[in-house]
Order: C-alpha cells, then structure tokens, then sequence
C-alpha cells in the first residue's frame, strides 16, 4: 500500500470523529498560552517587587494564578479531547478489521498464521491510534512552545532569541547521532532475545519431556550461557540509548548559561529596560525549551511504526471479501438432493478437481474414501462453500449453491470435523451454538447421544463448567462435544470428515448408533480414515488424486478387487 | 517484590552508585539557581560584566560535570536493571523446570513465556527507571526546598507546604488509576480472544451462522474496552495539570511573600528570582515523574506475575522418608486413586495391579479411562491422592525424583523432538551414551532406516521435528527412551502411527529387554500378547489378566475385542 493511500485511509477513519480534532487544536493553543504566559507574569511580578510597586506585583500575581489555573483545566481538556479521538478511533479501526474476519474468504484465513491477524486487531490498532493520534498532539503542542518561546524572546529581546535559536539545534543532532550509534547494538540483542525466547519456549513447550527425562540441569547450563550473552549485549543496549537524556541535559544547560549571560548582559546595557524579571522567565522558558525538541524526535520514530501499523490494517480491511451474496436465493428446509457437475477447483495454481462429477440422492449416506491429500476435505470445503468452485457447479436440491445464501445453505449442513474446536464459554454455550433456543431436555439428550454427558458431569460445574480449546479437555472429549452440537440441531444433511477420529473404538461404536439413528432420512457425507466406519455406507466414492476412481457398496467395491479393495487390505493386514 | 529485591542485592554497588550519582548531577542543577542569584545581585547590580562572564562559565561547568555524573549513572542503572533481569529470567526457567507436572498444567506454556519475557522486559526497564529518575526526582525535590532554605527560611516554608500536596495529588492519581489499568487489561485480552477465536474458529463459526452474534459481542466488548480506557484515561490525565497549577499557585504566593520579604530587607530581589528558579525547577521534574509512575506501576504489575511463579513451591524431591524395601514385584500399585487438581471426579480409583520384573503390560481403554494417568504416577509425574506405588518395594514419594525418572524410559504420547541432531535428542535418554549403545537404541526402535535416511546420527532435526514423518518421529523418541536402559519402559500410545507390521517388530524387540515394559493402547491388538493387560474404564479397574483370562471374564474387554475386531472381520 502506498503512503498516500494509507493517509487517505487514516483521514476516513478519523472524519466521524474529526470535531475532537478540532477541540484539540483549539485547547493545545490555550494551554501552550497559558505555560508561557505563567513564567512571563512571574517575571513581571518580580520587577513589581523591585520597583516597590504593590498593586503592579498583586495585579501580576493574579494574572499568574489564572494563566496557570486556565493553563491546567485546557491541558486536562485537551487530555480528554485527545483519549477520546484516539480512542475512538481504535475502536472502529477495530470493529472494522473484525468485521472483516467476518467476509474474508476461509483462503485467506487458511493461508496466514492466526496470529499475523490478531496481531493487526489488537497490538497494530493499538500503536496506530495511540502512537499517531497522542503523537500528533505531542508534535503539535511541542512545535506550538517552541513557536511560542521563540515569539515571545523575539518580541521582547531577539538578540536572546537569536542566540538560543543557533544552540538548541545541538541536541536535536546529539540524539540522532546517539541513535544511529545504538542501531546495530539494539539490532544484535533482538537477535539474542530472539534465540534465548525459541530456546525457552521449545523447552518451556515440553517441559513434561524435559522432567521425564531429568535434563533440567544441561537446560540450565545452555539457558544461563545465552542468557549471559544476551546480558552483556543488552547492558550496551540499554547505556546508549540511555545517553539522550544527559546529552540534551547539557545542551540544555548550555543554553541556559548562554541566556544568563546575555540577559544579565542586557539588563546592564540597557539600564534596565529589559529588567530581571524578564531574565527570570528568559530562563525559565530556556527551561522549558529542550524538551519538545526530544519528544519531537521521538514523536516522529513513533510516526513511522504507526504509519506501518496503519499500513496492515489497512492492507487488510482493504482485502477482497468473500462473493456478496445479496439477492441470492434463500434455501428452505432442504431435502437433500446434492450434485457435483464437472467441478473444478485447486488450491492455488495447481488444479485438485479437473471435472469431477458424483450424484447423491436425498438420504443417502455417501464415504469418501482414499489416501491423504486426494481431496476428501475439500468436498467439505466445496459443499459448506467456505471454497468456491472455480468451474463446473455444486448442487443442493438442483440449485448451484453459488446462487443460494450461505446461511440458509449452512442451516441445512451440520458438520463435525477432524479438528475439534470449542469455543471459550460454557459447556452449554457450546452445546446450544447452532441452536440457542434448544431444551434443556434437549441439549441433555444430545450429549447423552454423543456420549459425552458423563465427561461432563464429572467436570467441576457440569454443563456450566466453562471450557476452551487449550483447556484441559482432551481431543476425544472435545470430539465428543462437538458431536453433541451437531446433533442438538439434527440439521437435514451431514458431514462427519473424521469425526471419530480421536474418540476410542469402543465409544465410537457407541456414538456410530446414535449417528445411524440421526442420519435416517439424512444426507449423509462420511470422511473415514477407518474402513470400519465406511462399511455401512450406502455408496461409496474411492478418491484419488482428485479423480473419483470407484464407486459402489462396500461389498462391489470388494468384488471390483480394485483400489478400494487394496486400500482395505492394507488397512487390515496385520490384523 | 522480594525476589526483586534479592536480585537487586548482587548488583548492591550499581544500585546505590547510580542514585549517588543522580544526586551530583542533581546537585550541579540545584547550584545553577544561587549562580543565577548571584549574577542579578552582584553582577548586575554592581554592573561587573566579568563577575557575569566568569559565572556563566561556571554555569556551563557545572552542564558539563553533570553530563559526566549523569552518564556515569546511566551506565550503572543500565548494569543493574540488565543484570536483574537476567538473574530474574535465569531463576523463572529454573523454577520452571521445577515444576510439577499439576502445576505445569494449570499454568500453561504460554503464560510462563509471557512471564519470562514481556514480564521481566517491563521490570527491567522499571528497574533502570527508577533508579535513575524516581530517586533523581525527590533529590530534587527536597534538594530544592533545602537550597531555598538556604536562601531565605522563612519564604521557603512556601516548599514545605508544597511537598506534601504534590506528594498526594501524585499517590491519589496513581492509586484510583491502578485497579482502573487492570480492568482495561482484562477487557483487552477479551478483545484478542474474540478476534482470535474467529480466526481458528472460522469453519466453526460460519458453519452455525454465528458471524453476525460475534459481531455483536465484539461491539459490545470495544465499547466495554472504550469506556474503561475514557475513564481511567481521564484520571490519569489530571496529574500533569494539578501538578502545574499546585507549583504556580506556590509561586505566587511565593512571590508576594518574597516581595514583603525584600521590602523588609531581608533579601534581594535576586533571591526571588533563585526561589522562583527552583520552584521551576520543581516543575519540569514532576512533569517527568509523571510519565515515570506509568512505567513503575506497569513494572510492579510485572513484578507481581513474576513474583508469582518465583513464590510457587516446585516439585519436592521426596514426599516420604527412604524406608526399608520391601520384598515382593517389581511395580505395585496398591490401592491407587487419583484425582486431577480441580477436576470433578477422580480419574482413577483403587487400582491394584503387580507386575514382575522383565514383563510386559498392556494398559487398555477408552478415551478417558485413566490409562495415561495409571502410568504417570509411577516416574512421580503426579502423586497419587490414594494408596501408594512401589517400585523395586519402594514408595515411589520416597526415592529421590532424578534417580527414579532416570530408572524410567518414558514416551510421551505426544511426540516431542528437540532442535539439534538425532544424535543430540538421543543423548537426552543418556548424555554419555557411546556410539554403540545409540545404534543399538535405534535398532530397538526399529528406527535404524530413520537415521540412515538422515545420513547417521548427525543428521538434523528440527523443532519438533518437523522433518520427520509421525511414524518416524515415534520411533526416534523410542529409541531415545530406550537408550538410558531403563528399568520400566513406558509407551503412552506411542506406536499410533506405526503400520502393524512394524509395531509387531517392535514389540517383539522390546520384549527381548530385560526391563518392565508398559505399553498404553487403543488397539486391543498392540496389547495382545502382553504377559499382564490391564483393562480401564473410566477410572475403574474393569479386569486385570492375560488376553485368554479376559476374553473369557472380562466384558470390557470383550466389547474392545469386538469394536475392533469386527472391521477386519
């Protein structure tokens, strides 16, 4: 994404909210007036004394007390004018890369580590609304002191502005002169952190193993020898780019010293027409001075990692959707009909699918069967259009399911995957996904169907335990639940692709009645790895390479002595 | 925090020498005011240009000498905060090691590397933090109010009463906003797990049309997060304007009262101007202690989970005193209940089993009948709530944890290689193990054709071994169990992926060995001809005996034996 684009991005996210930028502006004037202002009438005060003058010290005073009491209710304002644009701003950024997780093709999803798109929600955002946002107000406040110092010097003595105009650039130049210094030392300890963290979390990972076979100790030796080197690295990481501070320090002290000096100079000189009062906040201002320098500096780093965070979130929300499906064809209750007519479909440029065609009666049960990799999984992918086919078309009930809604074709499909996933909440939660209006009665027997109502008893709160996909549940538990959730919505076709893969034989026959029973007058998709499961099957699809090579009942196929027949010997040899 | 502070005691010199320094490079500012005095008092009012001339020099001076001190101070305060955080992440991983396997559990992997990273990275710069700026700051606070002592006494009581305000309005910021941090923190790890679930959950979610209820939640769970951030944002932001207002509203009543002062003729108009500098002085310092107390209090929130793990008791190395050994099997579970930390019912309860030396023992059931858990209390990876397990007639609390796991070879379920070579992961089993005892090890295993493949046992494995198959990987961390010659092996379903033929051959070498052979199974044929088969189910001994005992008493097994049976039937 080109720069342009993304500003052009960052101006839309921030229009609805653009009256705060306003507010901001309007309080960073007041509040630099008023810190300016406040040294100035000090001064003023000071010369009061000096020339015995009561009413003018008391006048000065008050102006003092209120310059500074404005100064202080515009920067809390202009605090909040500012937490509440960025803020706000970081939550639409986020609801609008949320939402697009909603849209985006599964390909996309597929393809990248969750993490990477995490990352873009929570940390991305994060750096953008705040580092742009709060830095754009530090950057704005620090150039209006600076401007304000520089103005108010030039006004009453320019000489003195002059001379502090040609020192303060000193510090600016000593940062970045420290900072390109410290680059590669902080590059180097990235590296070391970066291999002493893969070292600890491979064994951190495993630390069962590592018990098991009492390596504790040599892990100790190795982590203390990175460790060391990366403490030694980090000790010069961390001392150079700790010498900003001191360096502007000085530079800073030397332009006090060169204000005093000329001041005290002009008071003499002048014979009093620039008083030493007016020196006294001369200094006070040299006070102030250096400092937006430093932030500025720092301000525009922040820039550009903001500008690169704002880069992918806008790269991603900026992704192709999946397909609208506006205007398409609600599915009713369907009965189950499906059809693939010359369907092809590739993952990436190589073609999976060239031309596959298969018909599936409404209540049928259908086996997929054939070595991994052959395209069992993608049929799945296809049939729940969480893929489109790239030619030829999938049916459900005669009509392309291109042309129908995914939700209501999703009604109609249950599925039970493989992969086992559970969402953070309750037992119940989980259980009640497809369908929240179900029964208690309802949801027991489901569980009970799938086996699972036992496991779940047991948990601490039962069905109101709250589980995750890391928890302690195991793979054949959370297989189980999964089970259940399908069969709490008893859709009227199924897709089981290795639905039992985790569960023990012994339980599994147990769940396979309680499928038989669902799957009457079901459509029934089955992907097995275990033949056993296949058997019952009213028509098995034998899939290799892509290309449906068999097809028939388990004893035809058999007969046929083909691949199917090898696939099941191999499968049953030893026995 | 008093791990904090133990390892802050090795790096006693740095610690102290940092602040000492802070303190001269203070000092050198706090000198500038009375320069200053003195340049308006007598340089000025006597209209001596070299006075001022030599004064500001002396001004630039002391800029120098604090540069000098301050970076002398930087470079120790950087020494102690990296050091703390080495020692700091050298004792996590330690204590981490130590850990029981419940404790392992309930922790997790991920929370203990966020602790020994982003954890200590905080603390560390909160160690260099404050040791360069929190002491600095109150240095310089009562450095001030001590020079403007010596100024006047009586105008600067004005400091006096300044402290103690500045010092609260500081402390009621922080305090009312630390609870408000956490709630944020919570609400924004809500906002990563959703984001997060609907990636991993994508399928799930779409597949039961819950996008539009996730969307929702989402809303819901950003305006929760807003809101949170708003308000604590609001505290946080009356710091710097308070402490702006409290400093001025000192300065003018500072001024007035120094203006009598000077009336009186109890001092000059310089002496203001010298009180008024270190009022200012004051100022900008308090503006940095703000942006400072951020970082502490995220650090001390680090800290805490740091702390945390440091305080946990690790495993112990006995749990009973080393008794006389009894006489009688080789491995005895005598009564055995278990019950998981937090978890409902036991998992496993009174399981009697003895087993003599050299056999072999096939743990059967389903998923979640205890099986892993059976052999688990043997290596002491838990500890049985009930009834004992002995192993050579010793209670297996009662030998030393190193010398019992070193007598056992055990294979996880979950394979798990580390990066280096075959010969590295094989070392594990026995890190003086020769050339010999590794080929053996591998032949055992059936993995001979595994390291020929990788051209010997130099060949390269990497994390988790992902350039090996599945079955290739278990055979590996057989062999590396294999290679200590235990004297209990145990196999947690560690031949899954093998094919039958080679899951055959391996049986029958592993029987060959002259140690107690556990092998946990699924496949009622992987157990077979174990000389003993244990018959689990959820938790219950269902029967206990050989292949023939059990098909004829034991209907559990019966129903294994059918269940898988039947399809090759």
């Amino acid at each position: 994404m080109r720069r342009r684009e993304v500003m052009r991005e960052i101006a839309r996210v921030i229009r609805p909210h653009a009256h705060f930028i306003v507010f901001t502006v309007l309080f960073a004037v007041a509040v630099v007036a008023g810190q300016l202002l406040a040294p100035f009438f000090a001064g003023q005060a000071i010369d009061g004394i000096a020339a015995g003058d009561g009413g003018a010290t008391a006048r000065s005073l008050w102006a003092l007390g209120i310059s500074a009491g404005g100064a202080a209710l515009f920067q809390w304002l202009l605090s909040l004018a500012n937490n509440a644009l960025a803020y706000r701003v970081l939550r639409d950024v986020r609801r609008e890369a949320f939402r697009k997780i909603g849209t985006l093709p599964l390909k996309y999803i597929d393809s990248r580590p969750y993490g990477d798109v995490s990352g873009v929600v929570v940390s991305d955002a994060e750096q953008f609304a705040e580092g742009l946002l709060l830095g754009a107000t530090q950057l704005f406040t620090g150039v209006l002191t600076i401007a304000g110092v520089l103005g108010i010097m030039l006004a009453v003595r320019w000489e003195i502005a002059l001379v502090v105009f040609c020192i303060t650039p000193l510090s600016f130049f000593a940062a970045r002169f420290i900072a390109s210094r410290t680059y590669r030392t902080v590059k180097r300890q990235a590296e070391l952190r970066a291999d002493e963290t893969a070292f600890a979390d491979e064994m951190i990972s495993n630390l069962k193993v590592v018990k098991a076979f009492t390596r504790e100790e040599e892990n100790e030796r190795i982590f203390r020898e990175k460790n060391e080197a990366l403490r030694q690295v980090s000790l010069r990481a961390v001392f150079f780019s700790s010498t900003t501070n001191p360096v502007t320090r000085f530079v800073n002290s030397l332009v006090y010293a060169a204000v005093a000096f000329a001041g005290a100079l002009f008071v003499i000189a002048t014979g009093g027409v620039f008083t030493v009062g007016q020196l006294g906040s001369f200094l006070s201002y040299a006070n102030q001075y250096t400092r937006p320098f430093n932030e500025i500096s720092e301000v525009v780093a922040e820039f550009q990692n903001a500008l690169a965070c704002a880069g992918r979130i806008f790269a991603l929300s900026r992704e192709e959707d999946e397909p609208s499906d506006r205007g398409n064809r609600s599915l009713g209750a369907a009965k189950g009909d499906v059809s693939l007519r010359s369907v092809r479909f590739g993952y990436g440029e190589k073609l999976l699918f060239d031309g596959l065609d298969a018909e599936v009666k409404a209540g049928m049960r259908v086996a997929l069967v054939g070595p991994t990799g052959c395209g069992k999984t993608t049929l799945v992918n296809l049939l729940m259009r969480f893929y489109d086919v790239s030619g030829g078309e999938v049916c459900v009930d005669g009509e392309d399911v291109r042309a129908l809604t995914r939700e209501s074709l999703r009604r109609n499909i249950g599925m039970v995957l493989q992969e086992t996933w559970i969402k953070t909440g309750t037992v119940r939660e989980n259980l009640c996904l497809g369908r929240e209006d179900c029964t208690e009665e309802e949801m027991i027997a489901a569980a009970k169907a799938a086996r699972a109502h036992a496991f779940i008893e047991r948990l601490p709160k039962g069905y109101d335990t709250v589980i995750d996909d890391e928890g302690s549940l195991s793979q054949g538990q959370k297989q189980l639940l999964c089970i259940a959730r399908v069969m709490v919505c008893r859709p009227p076709m199924l897709i089981l692709d290795e639905a039992t893969s985790n569960i023990d034989t012994r339980t599994e026959r147990a769940v396979q009645e309680a499928f038989a029973e669902l799957m009457r007058g079901r459509t029934c998709f089955v992907v097995a790895h275990r033949l056993s499961t296949v058997r019952s099957c009213d028509r098995i699809l034998v899939m290799r390479d892509g290309r449906i090579v068999e097809r028939g009942t388990h004893e035809e196929l058999l007969r046929l002595g083909g691949f199917y027949a090898e696939l099941y010997r191999a499968q049953f040899a030893g026995q | 925090m008093h791990h904090l502070r133990s390892c802050l005691k090795r790096y006693r010199t740095e610690a102290i020498l940092s602040p000492l320094f802070k303190l001269l490079e203070a000092a050198m500012e706090l000198l500038v005011p009375l320069v200053v005095a003195k340049i308006v008092d007598v340089g000025i009012a006597g209209g001596d240009r070299a006075y001022i001339l030599h004064a500001c020099l002396l001004l630039g001076a002391f800029g120098l000498m604090g540069l000098l001190f301050a970076l002398t101070a930087q470079y120790f305060a950087a020494k102690a905060a990296v050091g703390v955080s080495a020692d700091l992440r050298e004792r996590l991983f330690a204590k981490m090691q130590s850990f029981s396997f419940s404790q392992i559990d309930e922790m997790g992997a991920p929370s203990m590397l966020t602790r020994m990273t982003s954890d200590v990275q905080q603390v560390q710069t909160g160690v260099n933090m404050t040791l360069r700026l929190l002491l600095r700051s109150p240095i310089v606070v009562f450095g001030a109010t001590a020079m403007a002592f010596a100024v006047d006494a009586q105008a600067a009581l004005v400091f006096v009463a300044l402290i103690p305000l500045l010092a609260l309005a500081v402390y009621g910021v922080m305090a009312a906003c630390l609870p408000r941090y956490r709630r944020v923190q919570e609400r924004l790890d809500g906002v990563y797990l959703s984001a997060r679930e609907n990636l991993v959950g994508a399928r799930v979610l779409r597949a039961f049309r819950k996008e539009e209820d996730e969307v929702q939640a989402f809303d819901r769970k950003t305006e929760g997060l807003l809101a949170a951030q708003t308000r604590v944002g609001a505290i946080a932001a009356v710091t710097n304007p308070l402490t702006f207002l409290l400093v001025n509203l000192a300065a003018v009543v500072l001024i007035f009262w120094g203006g009598l002062r000077v009336d009186a003729g109890a001092i000059g108009q310089g002496d203001v101007l010298a009180l008024y500098g270190y009022l200012s002085l004051i100022l900008v310092e308090l503006v940095k202690l703000a942006n400072l107390i951020v970082t502490v209090t995220k650090a001390v929130t680090c800290a805490n989970r740091v702390g945390a793990v440091l305080d946990a008791s690790g495993e112990r190395e006995t749990v009973l005193p080393r008794g006389e050994r009894e006489e009688g099997a080789h491995v005895v579970f005598e009564h055995v209940g278990f019950t998981y930390a937090g978890g409902g019912a036991p998992a496993l309860s009174d399981v009697n089993v003895s087993v003599r030396r050299g056999q072999t023992v096939g743990v059967l059931g389903g998923t979640g009948s205890g099986k892993s858990t059976l052999v688990d209390l043997l290596p002491r990876f838990y500890e049985a709530t009930e009834g004992r397990v002995l192993l050579g007639g010793e209670d297996v609390r009662s030998i030393p944890v190193r010398e019992l796991r070193q007598r056992v070879g055990y294979v996880p379920q979950k394979v798990a290689l580390f990066r280096g070579t075959i010969r590295s992961n094989l070392r594990w089993g026995k890190p003086d193990c020769t050339d010999a005892e590794m080929e053996r090890a591998l032949r055992i295993a059936q993995a001979e054709d595994v390291a020929a493949a990788k051209g010997g046992t130099e060949g390269a494995v990497e994390q988790e071994g992902r350039n090996f198959s599945g079955g290739q990987r278990q055979r590996l961390t057989i062999a590396r169990a294999v290679v200590r010659d235990p004297e209990v092996l145990i196999l947690d379903d560690s031949s899954s992926a093998l094919d039958y033929a080679t899951d055959a051959r391996l049986r029958q070498a592993l029987a060959a060995l002259d140690c107690t052979v556990f092998v946990v199974s699924q496949r009622a044929s992987s157990v077979r001809r174990a000389d003993v088969i244990v018959v689990l189910d959820e938790g219950r001994v269902a029967g206990v005996g050989t292949h023939e005992e059990l098909e004829r008493g034991c209907g559990v097994y019966r129903e294994i034996l059918a269940s898988q049976t039947e399809a090759s039937s």
